[in-house]
């Protein structure tokens, strides 16, 4: 034995464990893709029983037309400066009820946040795009909102909170404490994003 | 003599290629795993429009997907350059959505036919009109639960 069978072979037995490791490994780590995109409820078919009278004030309403212009409030907006109206609006504390309200105070806008409602409305023509930008920016200014009052409360964005407490790996006493601080928040700066029908002209 | 000092002459052995199999084996459960089967070819253009705010679409079994788009140039002899509706793998009116979403919602196990989300993924270039008929035919089967589908990315960069 030694010298003349020149060297040793290289004993393999232990190659399938390595192979098995990495394979586990990347079974973990790997996530497929999922989807994304904005949630949005439909309003329910059937009208609610009782009428609402809401005041003029409490509407914001951003209408698109087939020329993908933007009305806002009134007044012809652009895109870019969507985001910062709505918050403006949302923000107003007409009322001075809302406590945490950094608005502008306006008598001429809306109350408080629980009461002011964003109103979407698009023409048949419109582009998709242009409508989703659009839902993507009111989106953002309750994102932004919601935010600063998360911030100052709980010391993390709300966007982050919600991640974690909709994720499936968080545990379940975690997301106890989170869906409390979630609601919270929700409440502060209800989502009331109303889409009328669209109109053909 | 010490140990080391044994490989002095003969060539170098094979490598021993036993665990050939394993290396294949792995890189084929690697790839089944992180395969998506396509349960339907897509019949219409589908590149999505992007957008910031956006939220995971978790728990693929509960999603039921609607395609909207110009058909592909194979179909545009047949179908024309309007926006069209895929339904799994056929091209389908507005009028169709309805029936599919129940059909759909009756294949789900009881439990999760209440948390249905409807997931639209429309074409960049679609117009409103066909949406909002989409969306009326979904309230109509009471499938309020609806997730614009978008790519992640500035949502200004949609506008060009």
């Amino acid at each position: 034995m030694g010298r003349r069978a020149g060297a040793p072979e290289v004993n393999a037995g232990s190659m399938a464990d390595i192979a098995f490791l990495l394979l586990i490994f990347f079974l973990v780590t790997t996530t497929i893709e999922t989807d994304a995109g904005l949630d949005r409820m439909l309003p329910p078919i059937e009208p609610p029983d009782d009428e609402v009278v809401i005041k003029q004030k409490n509407i914001f309403q951003v209408s698109i037309n087939k020329s993908n212009q933007l009305l806002a409030d009134e007044e012809l907006t652009d895109l870019k400066n969507l985001r910062a109206k709505a918050i403006a609006f949302l923000d107003n504390n007409g009322d001075n009820t809302c406590t945490y309200c950094k608005g502008a105070k306006d008598p001429e806008s809306s109350d408080n946040p629980d009461k002011a409602i964003i109103s979407l409305k698009n023409d048949r023509e419109t582009k998709y795009s242009t409508y989703i930008t659009v839902q993507n920016e009111l989106v953002g200014a309750y994102n932004d909102l919601r935010n600063r009052e998360a911030l100052r409360l709980y010391k993390r964005t709300y966007v982050d909170l919600e991640a974690e407490y909709l994720n499936p790996e968080t545990d379940a006493d975690t997301k106890e404490g989170l869906k409390e601080k979630v609601l919270t928040i929700k409440k502060l700066y209800p989502q009331k994003l109303s889409e009328a029908e669209t109109t053909s002209n | 003599m010490s140990k080391f000092a044994k490989k002095k002459d003969g060539e170098v052995p094979a490598v021993s290629t036993a665990s050939l199999p394993d290396i294949v084996f792995m890189l084929l459960f690697f790839f089944m795993t992180v395969t998506v089967m396509k349960d339907s070819s897509l019949k219409v253009e589908n590149s999505l429009p992007s957008a910031d705010q956006i939220k995971k679409l978790e728990k693929k079994d509960r999603v039921l997907t609607i395609y909207v788009g110009k058909p592909t140039p194979e179909y545009t002899k047949v179908f024309g350059t309007e926006s069209k509706i895929q339904l799994n793998d056929k091209f389908a009116d507005a009028s169709d959505v309805g029936p599919y979403i129940l059909m759909e919602r009756a294949k789900k196990s009881e439990d999760l036919q209440n948390v249905l989300t409807t997931s639209l993924k429309v074409d960049k270039g679609a117009n409103m009109g066909i949406i909002s008929d989409i969306k009326q035919e979904l309230r109509k089967v009471n499938a309020l639960k609806v997730n614009y589908t978008t790519s992640s990315g500035d949502a200004f960069s949609n506008m060009q």
